[in-house]
């Protein structure tokens, strides 16, 4: 699905090739600072490598409509980023932002359950927990449907019980509805049990 | 009504009282600010009457390219001044876009002001059109000021916002929405404010000129609400334009946030 080649980023990043599978679960696992926001934020076309190309099904991923390929490559960041306004505008936040009315409430309550978040839709977002807010950035994204997800540390404000829960929804879930995963994570261990195929970075010297 | 009592000299420099007083206030404070206060008295003295024998040779022999020429100055020089006081480095791309916005908004009014609401022959009568184009040039400087600064602390201080919004799908306009929103409030907020107050908690300059001069209130009044609108208006286009053209010169064709520094 994705194929880097010779990507170089700011003395951060420099990866030779790379292949990231089609409806998989892809994890890139390595230490602080060597780059695997920086490839994560690529793909999602946020961040462009200063040389080497990254293809999107065969295809140079700068040749898309930036706006359009996000849509269907959707990356949450590490640190949540809670909007004005209460819980449901926060989730619906990327289909406004698509113009889409097209969503279902009971599936917006139904994932609210699975992650534990229990509040009422109408309450405000502001005043969640850290990881209440961190879940809620998840559903965020699940709700917007699209065929990758890319997630940037996705259980770093959560505790070991919740951090099992909610990753293995979501793998169940890109299982499920055929979807391709992209997780960074400090876990070798939420990597080894959930992904397909793992990716190391290593730091460069 | 007749006209303003003239000032004899003597009258003028007795004025200078106040600068004295001050100066002695100063002194026994130890503030060492007196040759600031000096150097300001002495600047508005000479400006003041420099632009008065300018304005009256002007004003004596009205010619439409010196009229011109005065209100190209303006704007140089506010345009200028934009880019001097602002506290954050502007790019190249954002000066541009503040030069376009001034020139738009201010011309746009000033001559919808002249040609339409006063209706002065010949239109470029410097009388009028040099004192307006200094209220509205002034006014719309201020409030860009505003708006750009907003902007550029709202882009910085969000980043993380901005760039989640267009992880999810938005495009720049969308992810700055909120951002250029607070600019324009901000930009607009003092001239509606000395609106609100206009006539109760002051008088304005203008007005208070045109009465000492010898207008009638009710004709200083009309010229005055007149004046206001097109302040507004010019502030408005001034300031919309801005935020509309200047959010884009933060991303670039691949609708990502340009990198800081």
């Amino acid at each position: 699905m994705f194929e880097i080649k010779n990507i170089k980023f700011k003395g951060i990043l420099d990866i030779e090739h790379l292949i990231i599978p089609e409806e998989k679960i892809t994890s890139i696992v390595g230490e602080s600072g060597s780059g695997k926001t920086t490839l994560l934020k690529m793909l999602n076309n946020i961040i462009s490598p200063e040389e080497g190309e990254i293809l999107y099904k065969e295809k140079n991923i700068n040749d898309f409509d930036a706006i359009e390929l996000r849509r269907k490559i959707t990356m949450l960041p590490q640190n949540p980023v809670i909007y004005k306004g209460n819980i449901l505008d926060n989730i619906l936040v990327g289909k406004k932002f698509a113009k889409s009315t097209d969503y279902d409430i009971e599936e917006i309550k139904k994932l609210m359950m699975e992650f534990s978040i229990g509040k009422d839709l109408n309450s405000p977002a502001d005043n969640l927990s850290g990881g209440e807010k961190q879940r809620l950035c998840i559903i965020r994204v699940l709700i917007m449907n699209p065929d990758v997800i890319l997630l940037d540390e996705p259980s770093s404000a959560l505790d070991e019980k919740t951090e099992d829960k909610v990753i293995s929804y979501i793998c169940n879930y890109v299982k499920q509805n055929n979807k391709t995963l992209v997780m960074v994570t400090h876990s070798s261990e939420i990597a080894k049990k959930y992904s397909d195929h793992i990716i190391e970075i290593n730091k460069r010297s | 009504m007749n006209g303003a009592v003239d000032l004899s000299l003597i009258q003028v420099v007795s004025a200078y009282i106040f600068i004295i007083i001050l100066l002695f206030i100063v002194r026994k404070r130890e503030l060492n600010i007196e040759k600031e206060i000096i150097i300001a008295t002495v600047r508005m003295t000479v400006q003041l009457i420099l632009t008065g024998f300018i304005l009256t040779y002007i004003f004596k022999n009205p010619n439409v390219f010196i009229t011109i020429l005065i209100v190209g100055f303006m704007e140089i020089f506010s345009i200028s001044n934009i880019f001097k006081r602002n506290k954050s480095k502007l790019s190249i791309e954002l000066k541009n876009v503040i030069t376009i916005s001034m020139l738009a908004g201010t011309l746009l009014s000033l001559l919808y002001f002249l040609l339409i609401v006063v209706k002065i022959k010949p239109w470029f009568n410097p009388q009028y059109l040099i004192p307006l184009a200094g209220m509205i040039v002034g006014n719309s400087m201020t409030g860009i000021s505003l708006g750009i600064n907003k902007l550029i602390d709202g882009v910085t201080n969000q980043r993380d916002m901005i760039e989640c919004s267009l992880m999810l799908g938005a495009t720049p306009k969308d992810a700055c929405k909120s951002i250029i929103d607070n600019a324009f409030d901000s930009a607009i907020l003092p001239t509606i404010n000395s609106m609100v107050g206009m006539g109760i908690v002051f008088l304005p300059g203008m007005m208070t000129g045109q009465i000492l001069s010898g207008s009638l209130p009710l004709v200083a009044i009309k010229y005055q609400i007149a004046i206001m609108l097109g302040i507004l208006g010019s502030v408005s286009i001034t300031v919309i334009t801005f935020l509309n053209l200047g959010y884009k010169t933060f991303f670039n064709s691949r609708m990502q946030l340009k990198r800081e520094g």
